[in-house]
């Protein structure tokens, strides 16, 4: 394998390992919080907000929101660090 | 002035400007045409993106529905925000170093196959003019409530427009459009919210005004009233919803993949420079999205709880003039049951005597709250914006499949650079009139028929395009294969639960629920078609020939963000 080649594999892990841990983020605020365990996270009252049906309202989509510019400033880094940016 | 004075006034201003931006952005050249010359800053295409994707179903419909539906409703919430998360970290960076002007493109070079191009083409057709029917309809129910003009006239002058500015400016002039359609569609939707908040809570931000308590000096929770209201009228609590966790579960993810799958969405981020770029775009244009779909249920609390107040067990005769309007439109209906000349309206179905259509919702909603007459104009004037603008994407969706995709690279490969560009012109115009006769023939509910198309879309773009990327050995055959039957499987599923095509027409349909498959409704089947999509692929690979070297390069290098240069047909 040349050393180009194994820089672009380096590279490729390091993304992959962000995708998943950012993707189990996201499974986690919106099939964990706002529907499988909404019952149990509604017991728990913030405000007027149920907590579960919060999630699957409001919450889930902020984090979503945090969660793309998180991966675009991790992103943006690996790129620099494998000096891949333009 | 009155409404309608004022919806002329306000309407009339935001097309002639769309009409002049397309005019001063028309485009010159196949690659203005398809992908906007490819310059697009990152803030310009998320706005874009963000008016693209926010359709009449996402301006009219959708808070209607959760005014109805209430926790259901977060299927729509969740599903149609959380696909974003997808297409950013799977999808866009990927497809934008690619660096083509379709997804057929993609799949058909990636997979090495006219076939594989052709099976992506009838998928992108499928998916978007299942879509673009919900958006005419969307068009047509806006001009006839408030512009008093016939339901088709309205489609016709909806289509005359979007017309105009799709097929003299394709990709260029609808981006720059869709800018400013986000910015008319963004207000319409704001304005109201915030008066309404302030109104019923106090608080300015309709997001924490949801979770406040009421301004009535009760100190009770706007939500703990609701729920109380819901349950005394018989419905299920707004808070705990009355769907299967299955099927929303099933929902949910169908909406989610089916959104980083639609062909119309993807391809905006075919218009920017670099990969960064694509990445940026997709978080501002999720964001811009965020500021709707976090308002929303917000908007569905107070018009559901301001509808109940108003019309539960009131006296017809004394009715606001909005409700006599509306009802003139057919969209809302009551019949005096027992007589008792108030209205009763309740979940038994048997005594209910008030049905009211949810596509209405946001629309009556400044009504019903008293606002004055040019936020109510307003709205219209949003309305129309959000429902032109995603026609618009999906049209030039339909164009460039049938242009580009067919005519150019199956077809008439030999084909001039003008001569391509006068097809997909000829190609949009087509796919318009349809689209306008859908809206006069409408299919039903607009967010009920757009469901439908993420499913269509889970079924079968999203496996082969991921796989694409992240599975190097996907070979042609696997690919081919499962699209064939991720679609097949949905559209199956889609005509037997939702069309009852099979057991005797729409009648049959209500009858058929305890049948569904896992339990699970046709909006949530896309899952399972995905799911089979991805298995069919995986298992036919193992017995077919591994894809050509080069094919193998091509992969490994759109995994490497560097050197994406501008979008072009080599």
């Amino acid at each position: 394998m040349s050393d180009k080649q194994k820089k672009a594999s380096a590279y490729w892990r390091e993304n992959v390992r962000y995708l998943f841990i950012l993707l189990s983020i996201w499974f986690v605020v919106s099939y964990g919080a706002g529907i499988l365990f909404k019952d149990a996270l509604n017991t728990i009252k913030i405000g007027g907000f149920e907590l579960g049906f919060w999630f699957a309202q409001q919450g889930s989509i902020y984090v979503f929101v945090i969660l793309i510019f998180v991966y675009v400033r991790l992103m943006n880094k690996l790129d620099k660090k494998y000096g891949f940016d333009e | 002035m009155t409404v309608q004075t004022w919806t002329y006034i306000l309407v009339g201003i935001t097309f002639a400007l769309y009409i002049g931006i397309a005019i001063w952005s028309r485009a010159g050249s196949t690659k203005e045409f398809y992908v906007a010359g490819g310059g697009v800053s990152p803030l310009a295409n998320g706005m874009a993106t963000a008016a693209d994707w926010m359709s009449a179903a996402s301006f009219i419909s959708m808070a209607g529905i959760i005014a109805f539906a209430g926790y259901d409703g977060s299927v729509y919430l969740m599903g149609w925000t959380g696909g974003y998360v997808l297409l950013a970290l799977l999808l866009a960076p990927y497809l934008r170093k690619f660096g083509k002007f379709t997804v057929p493109d993609f799949i058909g070079d990636r997979y090495y196959s006219k076939t594989a191009r052709i099976v992506a083409v009838i998928c992108a057709l499928i998916v978007s003019f299942t879509y673009v029917a919900g958006q005419m309809r969307g068009v047509g129910v806006v001009f006839s409530r408030f512009l008093e003009v016939d339901i088709n006239t309205g489609v016709v002058i909806g289509m005359v427009i979007v017309l105009f500015y799709a097929v003299l400016g394709g990709m260029k002039g609808i981006t720059y459009t869709q800018v400013a359609q986000y910015c008319v569609l963004i207000f319409a939707f704001m304005v109201p919210a915030i008066f309404i908040s302030i109104q019923m809570t106090g608080n300015p931000v309709p997001q924490l005004g949801m979770g406040s308590t009421m301004n009535d000096g009760s100190g009770v929770y706007l939500l703990d009233k609701l729920n109380g209201l819901s349950t005394q009228l018989g419905f299920a609590e707004y808070t705990s919803g009355s769907k299967s966790t299955m099927d929303v579960f099933a929902i949910t993810l169908a909406l989610m993949v089916g959104t980083a799958g639609l062909p119309h969405v993807i391809v905006r981020f075919f218009t920017v420079k670099r990969v960064r770029d694509a990445r940026k775009s997709a978080g501002l244009a999720l964001l811009l999205i965020a500021i709707l779909y976090t308002t929303a249920p917000a908007v569905a609390v107070f018009a559901r709880t301001n509808m109940i107040n108003t019309v539960s067990d009131q006296e017809y005769a004394e009715m606001p003039e909005w409700f006599k309007n509306w009802e003139e439109t057919g969209l809302l209906k009551f019949n005096d049951k027992n007589g008792d000349g108030k209205i009763q309206y309740v979940a038994d179905g048997k005594r209910n005597e008030l049905v009211v259509d949810r596509d209405i919702m946001v629309l009556a909603n400044p009504e019903i709250a008293n606002l004055p007459a040019w936020v109510i104009a307003l709205v219209a004037a949003g309305g129309l914006a959000a429902a032109l603008s995603t026609a618009a994407g999906l049209l030039l969706v339909i164009s460039s499949s049938v242009s580009h995709d067919l005519i150019k690279k199956v077809f008439v490969p030999n084909i001039t650079e003008k001569g391509e560009l006068w097809a997909a012109r000829a190609a949009a115009t087509v796919a318009v009139v349809i689209a306008g006769y859908f809206g006069i023939n409408p299919p039903g509910f607009v967010a009920a028929v757009v469901a439908l198309a993420f499913g269509l879309a889970a079924a079968s773009f999203f496996p082969a395009i991921v796989l694409g990327i992240f599975y190097k050995k996907m070979n042609k055959e696997g690919a081919i294969a499962g699209m064939i039957v991720g679609i097949s499987l949905m559209l199956f599923y889609m005509l037997k639960f939702k069309f009852g095509i099979f057991d005797g027409g729409k009648e049959a349909v209500a009858g058929l629920s305890q049948d569904w498959w896992f339990g699970i409704s046709p909006e949530g089947f896309g899952t399972i078609a995905m799911l089979v999509n991805f298995a069919v692929s995986i298992i036919v690979m193992q017995f077919t020939e591994a894809p050509p070297k080069a094919v193998q390069e091509i992969v490994e290098d759109i995994r490497i963000p560097s050197g994406a240069g501008e979008a072009s047909e080599h």
